[in-house]
């Protein structure tokens, strides 16, 4: 039985295989490591920085990169693909972002130490909880559970160099056999960092709190409900990439969940949520001394849903049925100061108070076909109703599209299937998949958004069809008690591919930049995207492990298209022995020789860094003490990635310390 | 029981609501939305002058009024206007329509006047009625104030063509982020005296922000006339609130071009242009 319900895990996700992996090695292990509060999953202390960002963890898979604009916040790609491609949800929840310029993504308003998991499924395995091409990001929150422990806590705090970042956090659980609670408090500040070789990143400040609690009540063995806030705000946040910063971003979080195990013996738990989230983004120049014209940027996006889903076995099937809705709000707006005092504020809408209504049903089954064999396959149907709400905003885009409603409906399917071949060495698998998705609302109803990378304004265009995805993906793997290898491809064929183009008619509004684009639809465009891994232990505890990527992405005219990683490879060398652990890295990219001056990006090029990390536990009584301390970019490399927003400097040598102490 | 008395309360309420209303039918006040600028009164009649704001402004002024004996609105009259600027050695009038009764109304009537030039200490403008009432003729005049204006709505030219030309700014009088109707007035002036409209001229737009690096809006439709009002119309679009130039160029009936320059990298600004800023 037992088998066969990790084979039926194994067999839902795209990255079944790499789930696995993913699962014993990397992100799942990774993130609830973190903890540090003596949870069984942490046997081995095997992160470098238990302090890092939730970022540095998520970019150990390899399916997930980043986009990054400054020290803070940055945006994910699941398979080379931005955040419009990809759905990233906190516990299942929907959560729109406010911020015009993709400045504060899904993944930002968590902080590392009060999430257990990251589950990252890559195509259309990843449409549970909405319509998607690239795939989804699912980041599971720690919660201790109904376990009778009684209270637990921990304290921990970090240092780093090469931005003075301080780091300070307390956790704090309860747990009965009927209740328990957990909360958890982060703060974070960091002044500019330094980028190799010397050389202040201007503007790269931030400051963060976290507070995330989330608390059950159990009334009998078969039901209980689940609360849970996250209240999270930075403040200061320097983008050096961009003309402006961040004043506030600021998110409340919060949802009720009910969960139910049924009676019946073929359906395995039944759980319904209900959710709220309110982000306030407000963007301003304030601090910068030298700009054309000064302007406030503020958004605001608001949504409300809940899911209900059920899973089941029966015979040999293994089922998921799920239902989900939402309701966003999203609402921008832009206020520039004229030099001439005497003259009005120029006001505009810049996300129209945009209404997203999503209604979906998803369901999925795997079906265990022979003893190595397995089939699985996935469909999801979804209604998405766009609204323009505001009168102002609707007539902004009519200067655009005269003839354009307020409204507008759309269904989007997103199916896929698979084979997996698994016996005691190798595991193959292959798998097909169709989705679709909508324009996001800065595509479908931007207004002069200004991308500081091309040095564009963006006009949203309300007329586009649904964006459709085919989908090819094959992987294959062995492992044996030492030496384990994996190969992964995907293949996406996306037709109307969403991109926005140069319109020379247009002027541009924001003073001083190259024009304006608006988005339309390529007939197509091709992406393909390729990992491998391998780990070898040797010598009684020794590990060395390598990881290279490589992805490629064309339009229908073979031209490249923007942000793809070229050929990046990591290698690892771990020693562990018994409480202490040593892990040195080198990280190296080719120069970037497919890279799309059209979307303004240059040749980055090749680059290596060398990372080291040391740690120790130690156990006094019932208490535990981890010290982690290491150095990134040891040489002090100045090297900046294909994802470097605007070719800014990563950060150069960073020493950093985390402690934490757990009783 | 309770439920009846409510009910029954309810019913009364409604009963006394309703005959209140039948009870005081209100004279229809066809001035509610108008302010009234100014009295025009001789020994018969007075004529009360409304617009919108209350006050003549340099450029359009569309311009309702009212003619009382007593009490009694008259709705019969023959009326003609004529405003007359006053300066110190000579006098001219300005572009002005004829005088229409308001259509669905009972005591209005309606017209327009285009102020080219402001008045002030030495110079002022005067506007007389003319008017008829059962064949009786009478007539009433009065200086009015037109004071100058901070954004600029009417533009005065000699175009190439060696014709003085006034193009005038109608809508949007309540401008918006939108595409909005354009309405402009272009007249000649064939003597000091007569300016009339001028026909199947076009008049080019280019909104630009110049606090905005000359930004400007896509999708604006030059102004060509309507057989209808004789008025020039077209759409403006204003991609955001603040201070708008619309420059112009005045184009005759062989698309020639009589008066304004196109705006380039290097010519920020056309020679004739309207002002906006909301």
């Amino acid at each position: 039985m037992k088998k066969i319900q990790i084979l039926g895990i194994l067999l839902l996700s795209i990255n079944v295989l790499n789930a696995q992996e993913v699962a014993q090695d990397s992100i799942v292990h990774k993130l609830s490591e973190v903890v540090l509060v003596g949870n069984a999953t942490n046997k081995h202390h095997n992160e470098n920085k238990s302090l890092a960002t939730i970022e540095d963890y998520l970019s150990a898979s390899p399916s997930v990169d980043f986009i990054k604009r400054g020290a803070y916040a940055w945006e994910p790609m699941v398979q080379g693909m931005a955040t419009e491609r990809s759905v990233v949800t906190i516990d299942g929840m929907r959560i729109y972002g406010a911020c015009t310029d993709k400045m504060d993504p899904i993944t930002s308003y968590v902080e590392i130490s009060n999430l257990s998991k990251a589950t990252i499924n890559i195509g259309q395995q990843g449409a549970e909880n909405g319509a998607t091409i690239a795939g989804g990001i699912d980041l599971e929150r720690r919660k201790t559970g109904f376990r009778n422990n009684g209270w637990k806590g921990s304290v921990q705090t970090g240092l780093e160099s090469v931005n003075e970042q301080k780091i300070a956090g307390a956790a704090l659980q309860y747990s009965s056999n009927t209740f328990f609670s957990d909360v958890d408090v982060m703060y974070r500040n960091a002044e500019n960092y330094s980028a190799g070789g010397g050389g202040e990143v201007l503007y790269s400040q931030f400051t963060k709190y976290n507070l995330s609690a989330i608390t059950g009540y159990k009334w009998n063995d078969r039901q209980w409900l689940e609360a849970s806030v996250i209240y999270d705000e930075a403040r200061d946040v320097g983008y050096p990439a961009l003309p402006m910063d961040v004043l506030l971003a600021q998110a409340f979080i919060g949802s009720m969940e009910y969960f139910a195990l049924p009676e019946s013996e073929k359906l395995t738990q039944w759980k319904t949520k209900l959710y709220y989230n309110t982000i306030t983004h407000i963007m301003d120049d304030t601090q910068r001394p030298d700009v054309p014209i000064r302007m406030d940027m503020p958004g605001w996006s608001k949504t409300i849903g809940m899911y209900s889903k059920l899973n089941g076995t029966h015979n040999k099937h293994r089922w998921n049925l799920s239902v989900n809705t939402h309701y966003n709000n999203s609402l921008a707006e832009m206020t520039m100061f004229p030099e001439n005092p005497d003259e009005n504020e120029m006001f505009m809408l810049t996300w129209p108070d945009v209404g997203t209504l999503y209604a979906g049903v998803f369901a999925e089954d795997s079906f265990k076909l022979s003893e190595k064999f397995t089939v699985g396959f996935t469909v999801g149907l979804g209604v998405h109703h766009n609204s323009i709400n505001d009168i102002f905003g609707l007539q902004s885009l009519q200067i655009f599209y005269p003839e354009m409603d307020d409204s507008k409906t759309r269904f989007l399917l997103n199916t896929g299937g698979r084979v997996v071949f698994q016996n005691n060495f190798w595991t193959h698998s292959i798998g097909l998949g169709y989705g679709e998705r909508a324009p996001s609302v800065s595509e479908g109803y931007g207004f002069y958004l200004f991308n500081s990378f091309d040095a564009f304004d963006y006009i949203g265009n309300p007329e586009m069809m649904n964006e459709k995805s085919l989908e090819f993906n094959a992987s294959t793997g062995f492992h044996n008690k030492a030496f384990s290898v994996k190969f992964n491809t995907a293949f996406y064929h996306i037709s109307d591919y969403i991109i926005g183009k140069p319109d020379p008619d247009l002027s541009p509004m924001n003073i001083g930049i190259n024009g304006v684009k608006v988005y339309e639809q390529l007939p197509y465009a091709q992406l393909w995207s390729n990992d491998i891994s391998v780990s070898y232990e040797f010598l009684n505890g020794f590990t060395a492990k390598a990881k290279a990527i490589y992805r490629l992405g064309r339009d229908h005219n073979n031209e490249n298209l923007p942000l793809i990683q070229p050929l990046t490879v990591e290698t690892v060398l771990r020693y562990r022995k018994n409480l202490f652990y040593a892990e040195a890295l080198v990280e190296t990219a080719t120069k970037q020789y497919d890279f799309s001056p059209e979307f303004g990006e240059n040749q980055t090029p090749a680059y290596t860094i060398f990372n080291l990390a040391l740690s120790q536990t130690f156990y006094i009584n019932q208490q535990k003490m981890v010290l982690k301390a290491g150095a990134e970019n040891l040489l002090d490399e100045n090297y900046s990635t294909y994802a470097d927003w605007n070719n800014i400097p990563r950060p150069g040598r960073n020493v950093y310390a985390n402690v934490v102490y757990a009783f | 029981m309770k439920l009846l008395k409510y009910f029954s309360l309810l019913a009364i309420a409604l009963f006394f609501s309703c005959s209140s209303d039948d009870d005081n039918i209100l004279p229809i006040n066809e001035t509610e939305d108008l302010i009234l600028v100014k009295n025009f009164e001789n020994n018969q009649h007075t004529i009360s002058v409304y617009n919108q704001t209350g006050m003549f402004e340099l450029g359009y002024n569309k311009i309702y009024f009212q003619i009382k004996e007593g009490d009694t609105f008259i709705d019969n009259a023959q009326v003609s206007w004529k405003p007359m600027m006053h300066m110190m050695n000579m006098s001219h009038s300005c572009p002005y329509s004829s005088i229409t009764r308001k259509p669905n109304t009972e005591t209005l009537y309606e017209g327009y006047i285009v102020f080219q030039m402001p008045g002030n200490e030495t110079e002022h403008w005067e506007l007389t009625f003319d008017y008829t009432i059962n064949g009786e003729e009478f007539t009433v005049s009065e200086t009015i104030t037109v004071p100058p204006s901070d954004k600029k709505r009417v533009n005065v030219f000699m175009g190439s063509d060696d014709v003085r030309y006034i193009v005038v700014l109608i809508e949007p009088s309540d401008p918006k982020v939108a595409l909005n109707d354009m309405t402009a007035g272009v007249f000649k002036m064939d003597n000091m005296m007569h300016f009339p409209v001028v026909d199947n001229y076009t008049l080019k737009i280019d909104p630009r922000m110049p606090g905005m690096g000359n930004h400007s809006s896509p999708n604006n439709q030059h102004l060509t006339q309507s057989n209808s009002d004789q008025l020039y119309h077209g759409k403006l679009s204003l991609t955001m609130t603040g201070y708008w130039k619309i420059n112009l160029q005045l184009l005759n009936a062989q698309d020639e071009v009589l008066k304004g320059e196109e705006v380039t990298e290097t010519n920020e600004s056309s020679s004739i242009y309207f002002e906006i800023e909301f």
